[in-house]
């Protein structure tokens, strides 16, 4: 067995093969997973909210929004080693569970977070492989380092690898 | 942030009474629904890392029925009325008179989350009427959404107005519990999440500054 990882709510994690990262209950939040597979190293940020540029506090916690979050992971996997050339990113997450009638911008933090993590990887030239957004349904992840898999549960939509 | 680190142990007093009154007054409601005898303990107010809040709910994985609702009015904040999904199943099965599983056909599965949604919306609607009453502020629930999935996921949503300016939220939480058949109560847990800026509201109402 390969130790896992934990990612919390609102936190960034960074590992080298053969370690694995996890985290769970992902709702409206995105996991975003960067790895650069030759020089194997990985990390996987746990976002709350779509931009760091909107926040209400002195010090904002850089792991909360997609730009400061994704900034800092490609930032510490630079430092382990990886090249920037060959990060690559695969995405979970986004979800929409509840929808009020009338609702604020805020109930519909799902889709926007999802929108501000594709801007930034598309600015710093971060290619997506491969996604698992949207829908209703949370989820559980974990990316297997070696085998650069990310393995989604769901309570309603049983798991799959992507 | 700076304004929730400056409470004291007396507002963490006067927050617990909100969980005392609203979940007493949700408790009598689901007795007389039920015709069963419910007991609640004793509230607690907390100040709690959204690191940390999945592990009240029994972790981020945990599988939950949740009913969540946003209040508005002189006050804004959310509220959940959260179970188990065993439990949640038990609640459903006594309020439709028959046996009831989420794992049953879609028609049956709708008719018990209905039951559900309107269990949750009259214990919600009790909580938030009792807490009216005490305070004089005027509190209003949306229509309750409910649903059943990964509690870390379900409760982010609880929070989702704070983690604008903060990390941590405060949490009055209540558990009340039917024990009707002492050997296999059901439990369910109020949550009440003030926005941070509806504090100072709050505790005009309830005479502490």
């Amino acid at each position: 067995m390969n130790e896992v990882v934990k990612v919390g709510m609102a936190d960034v994690q960074t590992i080298v093969a053969p370690l694995k990262l996890r985290t769970s209950g992902l709702g409206s939040c995105v996991g975003i997973v960067l790895y650069d597979s030759l020089k194997k190293v990985a990390g996987m940020a746990h976002i709350m909210l779509p931009d760091s540029k909107q926040a209400r506090q002195m010090v904002p916690n850089r792991a909360k929004y997609a730009d400061t979050a994704i900034d800092d992971l490609v930032e510490t996997m630079l430092n382990m080693g990886a090249s920037r050339q060959f990060i690559k990113a695969k995405l979970a997450g986004g979800a929409q569970m509840f929808s009020f009638a009338g609702s604020s911008n805020l109930m519909r933090i799902g889709p926007r977070n999802t929108e501000a993590v594709k801007e930034k990887l598309k600015e710093l030239h971060i290619p997506i492989v491969s996604e698992d957004i949207g829908g209703k349904s949370g989820r559980t992840i974990e990316f297997d380092s070696v085998t650069q898999l990310l393995h989604i549960r769901t309570v309603h939509e049983g798991t799959k690898d992507i | 942030m700076s304004f929730l680190q400056t409470l004291q142990s007396h507002h963490f007093d006067i927050l617990k009474e909100i969980g005392n009154i609203g979940a007493a007054h949700a408790a009598t409601s689901l007795s007389k629904l039920m015709n069963t005898k419910v007991e609640m303990n004793v509230p607690n107010a907390s100040l709690v890392d959204f690191q940390d809040l999945p592990n009240i709910v029994g972790g981020a994985d945990a599988e939950v029925a949740a009913v969540f609702f946003r209040f508005t009015g002189d006050s804004l904040g959310s509220m959940f009325f959260l179970t188990t999904v065993t439990d949640a199943e038990k609640f459903a099965s006594k309020l439709i008179g028959q046996s009831f599983s989420f794992r049953a056909d879609d028609e049956q599965v709708q008719m018990g989350i209905s039951a559900l949604s309107e269990l949750g919306n009259i214990l919600v609607g009790s909580y938030l009427s009792a807490l009216s009453d005490f305070t004089g502020l005027n509190l209003q629930p949306t229509v309750p959404q409910m649903v059943v999935d990964m509690a870390g996921a379900v409760v982010h949503y609880g929070v989702l107005t704070i983690s604008e300016v903060a990390d941590a939220a405060i949490l009055i939480e209540t558990n009340i519990i039917e024990v009707d058949h002492r050997t296999n109560p059901i439990n369910g847990q109020f949550f009440f999440i003030p926005d941070p800026e509806s504090f100072p509201t709050l505790f005009e109402a309830l005479g502490v500054s």
